[in-house]
């Protein structure tokens, strides 16, 4: 018994060993995480170019769940980004899925505030069907590549947990998508508007714990 | 005295790399650094290293015996595809444990989905008919025997025991002198008369066929 043993991992020992290719062991996920980040920043740039600056800062600054809406989707997505490296790696703790939450926590509570003042204060703006489509597809059509950078980066590593990577990774690129957002809000202090971007954000975390773990899954049994 | 072999570093260690490790742990280290360059003698020799402590490790977490393999084999291909998720700072053994238990989990997972599709049911298995089986092909066999039979039957009384004894029973030309008190020399002489006399026939039967 235990030669038949031996022999089936002997054979399978002897075809990794002859397959070996040399490998350039990954930075630490910080790092990796900071590469990606340093993308959206230079996204950003590019976007700014384009963005009336003085507008984006008045209608930011103009209430205070309007910026800690934008300090907490800007949060998501850099602890989302470190966790979904972290879990990429397949000796961490899953409990890195939990970095994010108290930022996605700040902004979902600064977004409720937001649509909770547009109820009480008469003549906020409430943004109409056709902006909140802009609005949608805005997020959605920027995730797109920011997620694909983000699983081509995370699949050099080797997760275990495939579903939460990319369920970090998908929040990752949401949260960012809607902070660059603010470059391009269509309007004053879009108060409701808000909300539709978290269906927007929930929009991608889902399509990308469908497909990012497809990309990333690897259990061969 | 000899540390043991497999020492079992506390879960921090993982992130102090600077934490006392065991000489093992830090010679496998060494190994693993050098696979991560192409050396494959020292990968070999690492992965061999491994397996005893990934079946313990499975062992442990209640992977049944004729599963263990599996969590094995898992554990090393994990370990070949993440190679380069290895930091060499930082300690192998913690990282192996971590993946071995992880795809000790995902056997155990993956053993009950099946159980919980499998039934044990023995009778049904026993009565249960295999399509796979050729009727035709019994029949067939039977009637080229009956014809070898009675290919044999015509063959003189010296050869036909030969054959028979040679041939159809397979003894060896010992075995078969002895049974039947001929010489070697005269079974052999017999058998290849036999042959080439059976030969013709089935010559002459597949020119009729």
């Amino acid at each position: 018994m235990a030669d038949a043993h031996d022999h089936l991992h002997d054979r399978l020992i002897g075809a990794l060993s002859a397959n070996l290719q040399p490998v350039r062991p990954l930075r630490s996920p910080a790092l990796r995480a900071l590469a990606w980040l340093a993308l959206v920043v230079v996204i950003a740039g590019a976007l700014a170019m384009f963005a009336n600056l003085a507008a984006m800062w008045d209608r930011v600054t103009a209430t205070p769940d309007m910026w800690l809406a934008v300090i907490g989707s800007a949060a998501t997505a850099a602890t989302a980004a470190i966790a979904a490296f972290e879990l990429s790696m397949p000796d961490r703790s899953r409990a890195w899925a939990l970095l994010p939450l108290p930022a996605f926590a700040l902004w979902l509570g600064a977004s409720g505030l937001g649509c909770l003042r547009a109820y009480v204060l008469p003549g906020t703006h409430v943004a109409t069907m056709g902006e909140t489509r802009d609005c949608l597809i805005f997020i959605v059509g920027l995730s797109v590549p920011l997620s694909a950078a983000l699983i081509f980066m995370l699949r050099r590593a080797y997760s275990l947990a495939p579903a939460l990577t990319a369920t970090m990774a998908g929040l990752a690129s949401a949260a960012a998508a809607a902070t660059l957002l603010n470059f391009f809000h269509p309007y004053d202090a879009a108060a409701t508007d808000l909300a539709v971007h978290l269906v927007a954000v929930a929009i991608v975390v889902l399509a990308l714990r469908l497909i990012g773990s497809r990309a990333l899954g690897n259990f061969s049994a | 005295m000899r540390p043991p072999a497999w020492h079992w570093v506390p879960a921090n260690a993982m992130d102090n790399p600077s934490q006392a490790r065991s000489e093992a742990d830090v010679r496998r280290s060494a190994l693993m650094a050098d696979a991560q360059r192409g050396d494959r003698a020292a990968y070999e020799k690492l992965l061999r290293d491994c397996v005893p402590f990934i079946a313990s490790i499975a062992r442990r977490r209640g992977v049944p015996a004729d599963r263990s393999d599996d969590a094995v084999q898992e554990t090393l291909l994990t370990i070949h595809r993440a190679r380069a998720t290895y930091d060499p700072r930082r300690s192998f053994d913690a990282w192996l444990r971590v993946i071995a238990e992880r795809r000790a989990v995902d056997v155990l997972r993956q053993a009950h989905r099946h159980g919980a599709r499998e039934l044990h049911a023995p009778l049904a298995y026993e009565g249960h008919a295999d399509e796979s089986v050729d009727l035709a092909a019994g029949i067939e066999r039977d009637e080229k025997a009956g014809w070898v039979q009675s290919a044999v039957a015509e063959l003189s009384e010296r050869q036909r025991e030969a054959v028979r004894h040679l041939m159809l029973e397979e003894r060896s030309l010992d075995d078969a002198a002895a049974l039947t008190g001929r010489s070697k020399g005269s079974l052999k002489v017999n058998l290849h008369r036999a042959l080439k006399a059976l030969r013709l026939k089935i010559d002459r039967g597949a020119d009729n066929g």
